[in-house]
C-alpha cells in the first residue's frame, strides 16, 4: 500500500512544481527548488484523498485520444454556433443515462469531463456506485440521435481507457454497455 | 513572406475565429429556451474561443513568461468549465427548472422515479 502513495504524491508534486514554473515563467534552478518547497507544503497541508490510478499511459492511445479531442471540440463549437444562429428554431434536447462499462472513478472523471467539453452535451448528475454518467444533450432530433449520441458516449471511454487504463480495464471494454445498471441510492 | 508575417496572419486568424464563437455562445445564451440549454452556450463554444484567442495572443506576445501564463489559463479553463457547468446543470435540475416539453428523453427522470418512490 505504501509505494503507491507515494506515486500518487509524486505525480501530485510534479504536477504542482510544473504549475509553479509556468506561473513564473522562468525555468530556473531556483524557481524548480522553490516550487518544490511549496508542493511540499501543499501536499502536507491539504492532503487529498487517494486516486487509484490503476493503469498506466499508452503513449499511442493517448495521442489518438488527443486528436480525437481536438477534432471533437472543433467540430462541435462550429456545430452549436450554427444552432445559436438558426433563429426561429427551438433545439430539443434529451437527459440520457450512460452506465460506464470500468468501474474506476478516474475514468468517470475523465470522461465526464472530456463529454463536459465537447459542446452539445453537459453532465446533469453522476452516480458514483455504478459509475454512471447523466448527459443531457442539446440538438437531438430523435430517438436514433440520442442512440448515436450515447454509442459516441462509450467510444470516448474506451479511448480514455486505452490511454491509461490498466489491462484488466481495457478487457472489460469488451463487455456489452451495462444497459440495465441503475441507480441505487 | 516572412515567418513574421505567417504568424501574424495565424494569429489574426485566431482572433477572429475566437471571437466569432464567443458571439456565437453570446447569441446562443440569449436565445435557448432553458437554463440547461444555455449552459450548453455559456459553457462551450466559449472554450474553444478562449483557446483561439489565448492561441493568438501567443502568436502575437511571443515572450516565454506571457506565454506560460497564457498555457495555465487554458489549462485551467479546460479543467474548472464543465465542474461549473456540472454544478449548475445539478442544481437547476433538482430545482425542477427544466423545459421538459423539450426533452425526448429523460432517463435520469425515470432513474430517480425508481430510486425513490413517491411518498408524499
Amino acid at each position: 500500500m505504501r509505494l503507491p502513495r507515494w506515486r500518487d504524491r509524486l505525480l501530485t508534486a510534479a504536477v504542482l512544481v510544473t504549475v509553479w514554473m509556468l506561473l513564473w515563467g522562468v525555468f530556473s534552478w531556483a524557481n524548480l527548488i522553490s516550487g518544490l518547497l511549496v508542493a511540499a507544503v501543499v501536499i502536507t497541508v491539504f492532503p487529498l484523498p487517494p486516486v487509484t490510478v490503476a493503469g498506466r499511459p499508452h503513449p499511442v492511445a493517448l495521442l489518438r485520444l488527443a486528436w480525437r479531442f481536438v477534432i471533437d471540440l472543433v467540430a462541435a463549437s462550429f456545430q452549436l454556433a450554427v444552432l445559436a444562429f438558426r433563429f426561429g428554431h427551438q433545439p430539443r434536447s434529451a437527459i440520457i443515462r450512460v452506465p460506464l462499462r470500468v468501474p474506476s472513478d478516474l475514468v468517470l472523471t475523465l470522461t465526464g469531463e472530456a463529454v463536459s467539453l465537447v459542446p452539445g452535451s453537459l453532465i446533469v448528475d453522476t452516480d458514483r456506485a455504478s459509475t454512471t454518467l447523466y448527459i443531457h444533450v442539446i440538438g437531438v432530433a430523435d430517438r436514433a440521435a440520442v442512440e448515436r449520441f450515447r454509442h459516441e458516449v462509450y467510444e470516448t471511454e474506451a479511448r480514455i481507457v486505452r490511454a491509461i487504463g490498466s489491462d484488466d480495464e481495457i478487457r472489460r471494454l469488451s463487455d456489452p454497455p451495462p444497459v440495465e445498471k441503475r441507480r441505487q441510492l | 513572406m516572412t515567418v513574421q508575417t505567417v504568424a501574424d496572419v495565424l494569429a489574426g486568424t485566431c482572433l477572429i475565429s475566437g471571437a466569432f464563437l464567443s458571439l456565437a455562445a453570446g447569441v446562443g445564451l440569449l436565445r435557448f429556451p432553458d437554463l440547461l440549454n444555455r449552459m450548453h452556450a455559456a459553457t462551450k463554444p466559449q472554450v474553444l474561443g478562449l483557446l483561439l484567442i489565448l492561441a493568438g495572443t501567443a502568436l502575437r506576445l511571443q515572450n516565454t513568461i506571457d506565454i506560460t501564463t497564457l498555457v495555465l489559463v487554458g489549462v485551467f479553463q479546460l479543467a474548472t468549465a464543465p465542474v461549473a457547468a456540472h454544478m449548475v446543470g445539478r442544481a437547476v435540475y433538482r430545482a425542477g427548472h427544466v423545459r421538459r416539453d423539450l426533452l425526448i428523453v429523460d432517463e435520469l427522470a425515470e432513474d430517480r422515479a425508481d430510486a425513490q418512490p413517491p411518498s408524499r
